[in-house]
């Protein structure tokens, strides 16, 4: 091929064109222009000093008298107290609750339960912003989540199980789905509200009647959701909430009059929660650690499959069990691939979770920073490198910067056990085969993610993954219709879509 | 992958019919992936933008306007009322700054330079080649950049051939786009990719590679004459190609959207879009620019907003 003089000059370097020395090749995130504080406005909210148990349909004082502070962890300023649930406030709201699975709730058609369901979700839907300041005060979660997805999809779950209320019978062909009873339910603080109406949500669409019990840090916004379902008329006893601490969660698990467990949290309190539902023929569903591998394959289409990697990993402030927290990328991407990782992770702006451009909130209570910070300095120990935002952290509260670490392998603590926090670890494979044999080698399978431009090598993964969930080119979305759960240590048992309803039927 | 750049012979990279693309992969690096690049784009429209950084953020659009004409009717009035306008967007107690370039046909470069006298802080582009279709033989489009450079224009804004682009051709499509650089002499150069006609990502990205590989200055989406013109996805897939060849070569290339950006709220998220996709270094005239003619005045109306605190009428803000 002939090329003209003119062409090879037009392409190097011009007047115009300066040439920036390879080692000062950087992008710089500064101020030149930045942007001022939007906070969410929250003086509208109205809070008691004291939160009660919501049991038969009414909000009432702990037998026990005792309430204990929830705080906001992005200050650790007290913002209510909250009812200490002992094992007899739990046995009042099972009895209200079996009374109410006997009575009114039991002998409604589908249609009718369907109606409650539709009414609380459009009572989500007007109340979502006072819902969503309250989350993001209670637990640390940046307003941008709580606002767009957190809630959006509280209301999506109540209106999709709301539609098959009236349906069951054509849910699965060939059997006749009946409620199981009184269920009791213990959620987490990562996603309160959420995955409150993962668990209610089914429970009511299918006739049972509900225990249920949030994290001990999160209790603000189901009780509010509880008043939600006063508003609606929902029968007594239909939902009863008891706060309190794990003791309260194991008086559910172990009152007789119970049918089903359904538990989302740590593999750990999983298997003990498992240990004490054995031979009594209660059914149980848990959803609980994940290590997710996220794989990112040359082909991939890179800028985006950063912002999965982001959107994996710091999402919720990495307070997430499918969250993927292992990033194997193939090697001869490697250096791009941090390159573009670690400026983008300048680009994420951490604090006010209230302020409507924060990515990244605070860490949602003290235990659980300590133990993200244990097990970084663990990585750093064992030759890893950190990576972390140069972001400042504000001196109150609980805050730990985006991090990760390169130069992990297999037998490193962080990428085996889950961290459950804003820190990725980063490692590297050749082969698609031994991405799909490192990202299987661990004890939990929750989810996975796939990058790649080649959809053959996607049905090629996804069919090998031993994970709940695999997502191919995006990462971390979530569905109603969708079935969610784990492999292995991640639990057993499916929430969402037809398989998730299914377990709250017999 | 500087290799690229480094070599005697660029073309080579984008080998007229060369099968499977080694050429593509080292430019441009990658695919796009729609889904993903649309919802990143729509995210930086979700920044909230308040006070002082509302204020600081559209002076800093007007002085990126590149202050648009490109009607066969336009006259030597015409172009007086737009280089006035550039020079004074507003009222001096706003302390606006002066628009960063009007954009005018070739045969209004004189007009243009005459309004704007030598040393103006208002840069004159110009459209040539053939602009908006460039189907017109090379001979006469390069001709028309050097008059257009000859006659005072600091920039020419070039479009790509499509037709070579659409049937495989890429090298000709470098071939021109070196050419036109050469024939610009002083003059910056800005390469129209209109990615209304290219339709998807990986056009646009591979488009944009090309383009940065032959000599621009700037890449800029859109006549203004194709619907859709400049979009955010579009954009954010052509920044990040800039990205990329600043770490392939050490060039900084602007980026230009052209079309479609009318309202204050759209050219704020694009340059949320920057900041937060090229960083600081891109958050200036010389490596950024609005194509638009109807934009100004509605950034001007939000800036007395932010000064005064009331709204005024459209009668309050002169037409270009």
């Amino acid at each position: 091929m002939k090329t003209k003089r003119i062409v090879v000059k037009a392409a190097q370097a011009s007047p115009s064109r300066p040439v920036v020395p390879l080692k000062e090749r950087r992008l710089n995130f500064g101020n030149r222009w930045d942007y001022a504080p939007a906070p969410e406005t929250f003086d509208y909210v109205k809070l008691e000093p004291r939160q009660g148990l919501f049991i038969d349909g009414q909000f009432v004082a702990p037998s026990g008298g005792k309430y204990f502070d929830t705080i906001n962890p992005a200050t650790e300023e007290k913002l209510t107290e909250i009812a200490l649930g002992g094992e007899r406030d739990v046995d009042l709201a099972v009895k209200s609750a079996r009374q109410a699975y006997e009575g009114s709730w039991g002998k409604l058609s589908g249609r009718e339960r369907g109606k409650y369901l539709y009414r609380i979700a459009r009572l989500i839907q007007e109340q979502s912003r006072e819902l969503a300041v309250l989350e993001t005060m209670d637990g640390g979660k940046p307003i941008k989540e709580t606002r767009d997805i957190d809630l959006p999809l509280v209301a999506a779950h109540f209106f999709y199980h709301a539609g098959w209320a009236d349906k069951l019978q054509y849910a699965f062909p060939g059997r006749t789905p009946r409620p199981l009873g009184v269920v009791g339910q213990i959620i987490p603080w990562n996603f309160p509200l959420l995955m409150a109406a993962w668990k209610i949500a089914p429970a009511l669409a299918c006739g049972n009647t509900v225990v249920i019990k949030p994290s001990k840090t999160t209790s603000v916004t189901l009780l509010r959701l509880a008043a939600i379902f006063q508003k609606a008329g929902l029968p007594d006893g239909v939902v009863n909430v008891v706060t309190g601490v794990g003791e309260t969660g194991t008086a559910i698990v172990k009152h007789p009059d119970v049918n089903k467990i359904a538990f989302t949290g740590s593999t750990e309190i999983g298997k003990q929660l498992a240990q004490l539902v054995a031979g009594t023929g209660k059914r149980l569903t848990l959803e609980l650690g994940g290590k997710a591998a996220n794989i990112v394959f040359d082909d991939a289409p890179l800028d985006q499959a950063i912002e999965g990697i982001i959107a994996g990993i710091y999402f919720n402030q990495g307070h997430v069990c499918c969250a993927g927290s292992r990033l194997l990328v193939q090697e001869n991407v490697f250096p791009v691939v941090v390159r573009k990782l670690r400026d983008r992770l300048q680009t994420l702006r951490l604090g006010n979770p209230l302020d409507k451009n924060t990515d990244i909130g605070a860490i949602n209570n003290r235990p659980q920073l300590e133990k993200i910070r244990e097990l970084v300095k663990c990585g750093v120990a064992e030759g890893a490198e950190l990576v972390q935002s140069r972001c400042p952290l504000p001196e109150r509260g609980f805050w730990y910067p985006p991090t990760f670490l390169t130069g992990v392998t297999a037998s490193h603590r962080v990428a085996q056990e889950e961290i459950f926090g804003p820190v990725l670890a980063v490692m590297t494979f050749r082969t698609p085969e031994e991405a799909i044999e490192r990202a299987n080698n661990t004890p939990y399978g929750l989810s996975a993610g796939v990058w790649t431009d080649k959809g053959s090598k996607i049905f090629k993964l996804v069919s090998q993954l031993r994970a709940g969930v695999v997502w191919a080119n995006t990462f971390n979305k979530f569905d109603p219709t969708s079935p969610f759960g784990g492999y292995k240590e991640s639990g057993f048992g499916r929430e969402g879509g037809l398989q998730g309803l299914m377990h709250y039927t017999q | 992958m500087n290799a690229l750049v480094q070599s005697n012979n660029p073309r080579a990279a984008w080998g007229a019919k060369a099968p499977g693309g080694a050429g593509r992969l080292m430019a441009t690096g990658q695919s796009v992936d729609q889904v993903m690049v649309e919802e990143r784009a729509a995210s930086f429209a979700k920044r909230s933008l308040k006070s002082s950084a509302k204020l600081t953020g559209l002076k800093l659009v007007v002085s990126m306007t590149d202050l648009t004409t490109l009607e066969g009717k336009d006259t030597p009035g015409k172009v007086a009322y737009l280089c006035r306008k550039a020079l004074r967007p507003a009222d001096p107690r706003h302390e606006v700054p002066p628009c960063g370039a009007v954009c005018v046909f070739p045969n209004m470069v004189r007009c243009a330079r005459r309004f704007l006298g030598e040393g103006s802080p208002v840069k004159i582009a110009s459209v040539a080649t053939g602009f908006p279709s460039g189907q017109y033989p090379l001979r006469t489009r390069l001709e028309e950049v050097r008059r257009a450079q000859g006659d005072g224009a600091d920039e020419i804004d070039m479009v790509i051939n499509r037709n070579a682009f659409l049937t495989g051709d890429h090298a000709l499509v470098f071939d021109e786009i070196a050419a036109v650089k050469a024939a610009c002499g002083a003059a910056h150069l800005k390469v129209i990719l209109e990615t209304g006609e290219l339709v998807t990502y990986d056009n646009v990205r591979l488009a944009s590679g090309i383009a940065m590989e032959a000599g621009a200055d700037f890449i800029k989406t859109s006549t203004g004459k194709v619907q859709p013109a400049a979009t955010m996805p579009v954009t954010l897939v052509m920044l990040e190609a800039i990205r990329d060849f600043f770490f392939q070569t050490g060039i900084r290339i602007g980026m230009k959207p052209a079309g479609g950006i009318r309202t204050s709220k759209q050219a704020l998220a694009y340059l949320v879009m920057v900041k937060e996709t090229l960083g600081d270094d891109w958050l200036t005239p010389e490596r950024f620019r609005f194509g638009a003619s109807t934009l100004l005045n509605d950034v001007l109306m939000q800036i007395a907003r932010a000064i005064d605190g009331r709204y005024q009428g459209a009668d309050y803000f002169s037409l270009p």
